[in-house]
């Protein structure tokens, strides 16, 4: 037996902990939910923990999945022992290598973290459409079903592809599996070198190519011989189970877990039995164990080694009573027979009843269903449907369960109150916001109650797809026996509300069963709390007879120096009251863990979390119920009567987190959905927002150009406009000359705004007797809710400019209106400006292909979208289509948008006679260059519509679809730099060399930021990042530059933050330029580590210390006689680049680690950044031929 | 000639040091300065409060993040040898200790009584041969009195001087009711020296943007008139060592300094402004001086110009206002 330690952890970080230690090189991808993995290989070789031969593995990022799978194949060839972590798309990219590496029989086991691949829509959430993609590329698949489970496969995984010579796909469910913490008994090193021995190693060393005993691989080969060469591998993979078998045995023996290829549990004479692999199995087996006890003839085969498929272990594993069978796949094959292991089974019985292999009493029936997709809860209500569908005479096939399907009523009926939970489990629901800690407060709960007592802890958390304000709602479990409850929690007997204000949006209560313990967080006292509750709560609390306790936890926080983080506050009550612990151990113990958690982080925060705990005690107190319930404050409706009927019957129900109750008809059949819905959604997140002070205000329009949330707005209109203004709305003369004796107005959006703050910031107009005092202050937003919300509607209702009179500078483009509003972005994001920004000046004519990233997420997320639609119904159409693929997929609607106008011309060419010349000359030939000529086209192509409704021609049909198209239409190609430098550059570089006219917006964070702050090319020289712990020694990749080399791009590096005007030229220009633009945007962003109210004062010191310098490219200034490179900022001589570096925690971080090295890296950017400039001054100093024929340099022609 | 002093009870080849500055970050500096003749470092100060908020920032900017995304548990990476507290500092305190055989002494402005002692052993076990407490403090608070802040820093002194074996001075600001008397009182909590004066960043106004600037300039020679006076006055009052902090350029500032009671002199903008040669050549001139003058040492002039003992001792207790105003005009 092997040395028993018992940690508290998530899967990830469980097969992450083998998979380190028992290889050499580890190559990957950032790509969730399997991020973890390989952010931990990489932390635990930074911190030099070595593997089981004394190591440290070597972790190296790749540009992509195909990058990192092409690696793993070069380093396995030369005989290291290599592995990768994946999940969906990344996993699909490494298809073709894994079919070279099985091809080659490489010893390789890779970790997966299960989970959808994009169909008619993303996500990031589990089920197996990624791993049943790879049936085909001879790896072998074993499956886990739990955190326990993902450390054993793991090891098994690695020991059998040693043994067998067949690599492997280890995978387990993302998220339900990944994600999920929860108490396992850790291997040893010592259980790792028994389960790995030498030999082992040496035979895959030695099929290593090298030149010392020279061979070769990756021949081509003709029909002659292909065929035969590729049966040559048949004998390893059906001696492949055996050896799987035997390395689990030689594991049992060890560990005393003890697996099978496919595991039985149940009735011994079972008659209706599941099959099934990954979390749901054990799902499965806790609710078939509660129904064999009850006598219940019912079983279940969990899969685990699923390829090679053992057709004698699958026949062994199922009881000879069994009558009917229920294959569940947590996948969709569209249009096949059935979903994969489905067909495996009815394959296999057949081939086992023809083979005489079975000896089954009756002929067992099969039906096959599918369940769990993007991690739909499959629960034991889902279980007892299936079962009982067996009993039914004639039980429905290719089912689905979990959902309710209205539209071909496949879906089985589910017994939702269907609940097996003992009553020995004890069950808290925490209900949080991103910011306040209530996940990472859980995660420490876990551990104190995993690893400190005998008691089993199981932990799941939810959070929402916003990243500003978002909720996260914590599902904990502890009880004396293994956890198999792989579910969310229905029924709960703690149910804690860490936020006052969701009780106003969320039934929270709907968790907590009778009796049970209600723990809220309210700015008030025990005797003032029961008059704040809405009516529901109150009648919750008092019909379920909830024991109700209330904390100050803000106060609390605030007076122990811990700002707005409620966690260790929140914490403390919950082992106060929820009596998992005894009180004072359980203080000891959270205490334990604060030091060890923050006491690197240094000792000021351990004293005040200390502090924290002990105050809180003082301030819980238990509120006394009332016998009815007395508020007359009822819940709000989620959203607005006003609502498109859409929105209110499906975007409605999925704000209020009641999504799964939506019935399949509910939805769109391909993923089609309405734009402009995000204005529904009123998130109310914004504890302070902004109060305009008109007086002060001198109408620059800063606040609404920086605003990432267009939650600050304004607008100039006639006097006339507000004569029935609301009482409050505020509004004066317009200052400028353009639009004398017109009225002008700052709205904020308050119910929309989050509080980031950089409206104020930015504002320069100061009260020059209190220069405290701005033309944008921020107070609370609670008092001025009702008032703002009325002044907002009113706004909104005034008329927006006409454009064709709007001065496209960075004060006139304000006047636009944004159409994208209210993102889920962060709170101070600084990508947002820049995509509000493309739509005011393009967004009633723009077509946008957006990589994934943080901008498909906030761009695309539902339930609410922010791409909106102005007053005529146009807006951007918006499409995400893949991470790698943007550039060819924005390029794609150029070549459809270009083919559709030369159509339109050419039958306007035929139809000339009919439609008359002098139209169809001007519709042909307009000038489209400004405002007034797109506004002039559009009035033509009502009037060609007009014509063609007269005229009886199969060709009038045709143009009158595709007439629009003669409006000239922007394409924009947006992404993150994770794209743009990394996994897309390859297409992003051939789309600007084909000279198509689209553009192309880089949101350059400088680092993959949806994925969590993993380091990207763009990752500047000093700056710490995932992959990068020690500060990267590397300079940024010069983009830019690299593009400019193709002479015919446009190409501007921009900073709105630091120079706004710089921007909306580069826009236009971009826009304008009829070749393939390129648009840098430096974007600030809460991976740098610091508060994003300080974004545009960081921009402005990249800019002014020369780190990001900004310019414009254009080749069509070399016609002019102009150098093609205009240099729109140089430093000014005193900011250094260090200046702007300690500013940001991802530098200093670096410092902190190791002064003497970062001290060596602040010299290499500065020089750096010093020869950079260099070289652009030269370039913008540079005079090209213009190449008619005169030799040499142009003289410059005067500037315009 | 002999320049040697006592200074905090170290017996120094000479009283020219580097005062408190960044200068020491520099390993290679340090080097040049002992080179240069210093006869001892003087470290900048560790301050206790950029201590404390560096670690809620970086828990702020790190943690304020964390767990709130299904996609991204943190945002920056986590490494373990993440150093927020003191040990930069110590560490340094050690690579100059083990750089140089002058004595070291290392500062620190500490913000909390625990803080004051906690770093005090620290720096003390870090091999730091004296203390220099940097009582950099800005009563902006109304409702604190004059008393208060006196006896708080009595009482942190007192403390310090029972946890930690090696000397301890005090650097003090100009900016008490009562500062010969406040020295009296450091002299009595057992205080081993003082250093006169610490030098503040000062705020400035930009009158365009309505925005406070905060600057700091290096000094000139014409700061040290007020440290002349000082040390002057508490020259051979108090049993403490007095070192001059501010305003010392010239080998002449610092004969100034010593003949007014100073026992070590502390350069730093000469030194930034010129590099550590400045240091020799002001030995080397004050060498000259000394012989040209005929001293036989240099503690013959010590404190020769004290309030005690120089001739008109009502030059440094009168404000000389009107006096000098019409030697002006005449």
């Amino acid at each position: 037996m092997g040395n028993k330690s018992l940690v508290t952890i998530d899967g990830n970080e469980a097969a992450a902990s083998v998979a380190h230690r028992v290889n050499e090189v580890i190559a990957i991808y950032p790509i969730t939910p399997s991020s973890n993995m390989g952010e931990f290989a990489d932390e635990w070789s930074a911190h030099g923990r070595r593997n089981i031969w004394g190591s440290v593995p070597d972790v190296i990022e790749m540009q992509s999945e195909g990058g990192a799978s092409g690696a793993v194949h070069g380093a396995l060839q030369a005989g290291a022992l290599t592995t990768t972590f994946t999940a969906s798309q990344g996993l699909l990219l490494m298809i073709p290598d894994m079919f070279k590496i099985a091809g080659e029989l490489n010893s390789y086991c890779m970790h997966v973290a299960a989970r959808a691949v994009a169909t008619h829509a993303l996500s990031i959430f589990g089920d197996h459409s990624d791993v049943m993609s790879c049936r085909q590329t001879g790896f072998g698949m074993l499956a886990s079903g739990s955190v326990q489970e993902a450390h054993d496969m793991a090891c098994i995984g690695q020991a059998s592809t040693l043994r067998s010579r067949i690599p492997f796909l280890h995978f387990f469910d993302g998220f339900r599996t990944s994600h999920e913490v929860s108490k396992i008994s850790e291997l040893s090193d010592d259980d790792l070198k028994f389960m790995i021995t030498d030999d082992l190693v040496q035979a895959h060393r030695e099929r290593a190519l090298t030149p010392d005993r020279p061979v070769l691989r990756g021949t081509a080969q003709n029909p002659d011989v292909f065929f035969q060469a590729r049966e040559a591998c048949n004998g390893f993979y059906m001696a492949c189970p055996a050896k799987v078998q035997e390395t689990m045995d030689l594991f049992a023996k060890r560990t005393g877990r003890s697996y099978r290829l496919f595991d039985y549990v149940g009735h011994p004479q079972a008659e209706r039995v599941i099959v099934m692999m990954g979390s749901g199995a054990e799902v499965a087996h806790e609710t078939i164990e509660w129904l064999s006890a009850k006598g219940e003839k019912v079983g279940i085969v969990k899969v685990r080694l699923y390829r090679p498929f053992s057709l004698e272990a699958f026949i062994a594993a199922l009881p000879k009573s069994v009558r009917g069978i229920a294959v569940l796949d947590r996948t969709k094959e569209a249009g096949a027979v059935g979903e994969p292991l489905y067909v495996d089974v009815v394959t296999a019985l057949r081939e086992a009843k023809d083979t005489g292999l079975s000896s089954f009493a009756a002929e067992p029936k099969v039906i096959g269903g599918r369940y769990g997709l993007s991690s739909k809860e499959f629960t034991p209500g889902c279980v007892k449907a299936v079962l009982d569908e067996l009993t039914k005479d004639k039980a429905k096939n290719h089912f689905t369960v979990g959902i309710v399907d209205d539209v071909t009523h496949l879906s089985l009926p589910v017994d939702s109150d269907f609940d097996i939970e003992p009553d020995e489990v004890v069950r808290g629901v925490f209900f949080g916001l991103g910011a306040d800690g209530t996940v990472g407060a859980n995660k420490n709960s876990i551990k104190i109650i995993g690893e400190e007592t005998p008691n089993n802890a199981q932990g799941y958390f939810v959070y929402d797809s916003k990243k500003a304000g978002a909720i996260t709602i914590s599902h904990l479990r502890f009880g004396p026996r293994p956890i198999r409850s792989s579910y969310l929690i229905k029924r709960a007997n703690f149910v804690a509300c860490h936020q006052f204000v969701f009780l106003e949006k969320y039934d929270v209560l709907e968790y907590a069963q009778p009796g049970s313990t209600f723990l809220l967080n309210a700015p008030y006292g025990p005797n003032e709390i029961w008059d704040k509750l809405p009516f529901e709560v109150q009648d919750s609390i008092i019909s379920r007879k909830l024991k109700f306790y209330v904390i100050d936890a803000i106060s609390v926080a605030r007076e122990t120096g811990m700002g707005g983080r409620i966690n260790t506050v929140m914490q403390t009550c919950f082992f106060a009251i929820s009596g998992v612990l005894p009180r004072d151990e359980a203080i000891a113990k959270i205490k334990d863990t604060i030091k060890k958690t923050y006491e690197k982080k240094g000792a000021e925060v351990v004293k005040r979390n200390f502090a924290a705990v002990d105050e809180t005690l003082a301030n819980l107190h238990e509120v006394k119920v009332p016998a009815k319930a007395t508020a007359t404050m009822k819940r709000p409706p989620i959203i607005s009567d006003d609502a498109p009927d859409f929105v209110k019957r499906v975007s409605a129900v999925m704000v209020a987190n009641k999504g799964d109750m939506l019935p399949v008809s509910a939805f769109p059949v391909d993923g089609t959905w309405p734009t402009a819905t995000s204005q529904w959604e009123k998130r109310n997140i914004a504890i302070d927002i902004p109060v305009w002070d008109e007086k002060l205000c001198i109408q620059c329009n800063k606040c609404a150009i920086i605003c990432p949330h267009a939650a600050i707005r304004v607008k100039v209109y006639e006097p006339a406009a507000i004569e029935k203004a609301p009482k409050t709305f505020k509004s004066v003369d317009y200052r400028g000359p353009e639009w004398k004796g017109m009225k002008y107005t700052v709205q904020v959006a308050p119910e929309d705004c989050t509080g980031c703050t950089l409206c104020a910031v930015i504002c320069p107009a100061k009260d020059k007797s209190n220069p405290k005092h701005k033309s944008l202050d921020m107070v609370p937003q609670m008092p001025l809710r009702a008032q703002e919300r009325e002044n907002y509607e009113f706004f909104l209702d005034l008329a927006d400019p006409d454009r064709t009179k709007v001065k496209l500078d960075n004060k006139g483009s304000q006047f636009l209106r944004p159409l994208f509003e209210y993102s889920g972005a962060c709170g101070g994001c600084g990508e947002t400006p820049y995509l509000k920004l493309l739509t005011q000046l393009f967004g009633d004519r723009a077509l946008i292909a957006n990589a994934t990233g943080c901008s498909s997420i906030y761009g695309g997320n539902l339930p609410t979208t922010p791409y909106a639609v102005d007053c005529n119904g146009r807006g951007p159409a918006w499409s995400n289509s893949l991470f790698e693929d943007n550039a060819e997929f924005g390029l794609g609607y150029r070549l459809a948008i270009d083919m559709h106008r030369k159509q339109a011309g050419e039958i306007l060419g035929r139809l000339a006679a009919k439609i008359g010349d002098e139209l169809v000359g001007a519709l042909l030939h307009a000038d489209q260059s400004t405002e007034a000529g797109i506004r002039a086209q559009r009035e033509r192509v009502a009037a060609l519509r007009t014509k063609l409704a007269g005229i009886q021609d199969p060709e009038a049909r045709r143009l009158e679809i595709i007439a629009d198209y003669l409006v000239k239409k922007s394409v924009w190609l947006v992404g993150g730099d994770g794209w743009a430098y990394d996994i897309g550059y390859g297409g992003l570089d051939h789309v600007l060399a084909m000279n198509r006219d689209v553009n192309v917006l880089v949101l350059d964070t400088e680092v993959y930021s949806n994925t969590g702050g993993q380091q990207s090319k763009a990752t500047p020289m000093g700056a710490a990042a995932k992959f990068a712990v020690a500060g990267k020694e590397l300079g940024k990749k010069d983009l830019g530059m690299m593009a400019m080399a193709y002479n015919h791009v446009y190409v501007a590096r921009v900073a709105i933050g630091a120079k706004d005007q710089q921007s909306v030229k580069a826009f236009l220009e971009a826009d304008s330029y009829p070749g393939s633009s390129l648009i840098i945007a430096y974007s600030h962003c809460i991976a740098h580590g610091y508060d994003l109210a300080n974004g545009p004062a960081q921009q402005k010191l990249a800019v002014d210390s020369g780190i990001w310098p900004l310019y414009r490219w254009d080749p069509r200034r070399i016609a002019q006689g102009l150098p093609p490179l205009q240099l729109d900022a140089t430093p000014d001589g005193k900011t250094k680049a260090a200046d702007f570096m300690r500013n940001e925690t991802r530098f200093r971080m670096v410092e902190k680690l190791d002064s003497a090295r970062f001290q060596k890296l602040l010299v290499e950017a500065q020089r750096e950044t010093t020869q950079r400039l260099a070289i652009y001054k030269h370039l913008a100093g540079l005079m090209v031929p213009i190449g008619d024929g005169t030799d040499g340099p142009q003289q410059p022609a005067p500037e315009k | 000639m002999d320049l040697s002093t006592t200074y905090l009870g170290l017996k120094l080849s000479n009283p020219l040091m580097p005062g408190a500055s960044p200068l020491v970050d520099d390993l290679d500096m340090v080097r040049r300065l002992e080179d240069a003749g210093a006869s001892a470092i003087v470290m900048h100060s560790l301050f206790e409060e950029q201590l404390m908020s560096e670690q809620m920032a970086s828990l702020n900017t790190r943690d304020a993040h964390a767990n709130s995304s299904a996609e991204a548990a943190t945002y920056l990476p986590e490494p373990t040898e993440y150093r927020l507290g003191p040990e930069e500092y110590l560490d340094q305190l050690r690579r100059i200790k083990a750089t140089v055989k002058i004595p070291v002494i290392a500062s620190l402005n500490g913000s909390t009584p625990g803080g004051w002692l906690n770093y005090a052993k620290l720096m003390e076990q870090a091999g730091a041969d004296a203390l220099e407490l940097n009582v950099y403090f800005l009563p902006t608070d109304p409702a604190v009195s004059a008393e208060a802040v006196e006896h708080n820093t009595i009482e942190m002194v007192q403390a310090v001087k029972q946890v930690v074996a090696i000397p301890v001075c005090v650097k003090l600001s100009p900016f008490y009711s009562s500062l010969a008397h406040f020295a009296k009182r450091l002299d009595a909590a057992g205080a081993d020296g003082l250093v006169l004066f610490n030098r503040f960043y000062q705020p400035d106004i930009d009158v365009d943007e309505l925005e406070v600037v905060r600057t700091l300039h290096l000094s000139d020679s014409s700061e040290l008139l007020l440290r002349l006076r000082w040390l002057a006055i508490l020259s051979g009052r108090v049993g403490t060592s007095l070192a001059v902090s501010g305003g010392v350029h010239t080998a002449l500032d610092a004969t100034k300094a010593i003949m007014s009671g100073a026992h070590a002199v502390q350069v730093v903008s000469a030194v930034l402004k010129n590099g550590p040669g400045q240091l020799k050549t002001m030995r080397h001139e004050l060498a000259a001086w000394l012989e040209e003058h005929e001293y036989e040492s240099l503690t013959q002039m010590q404190g020769s110009m004290n309030l005690t003992k120089c001739p008109d001792p009502q030059a440094y207790e009168r404000a000389n206002y009107v006096k000098i105003l019409m030697e002006w005009r005449g």
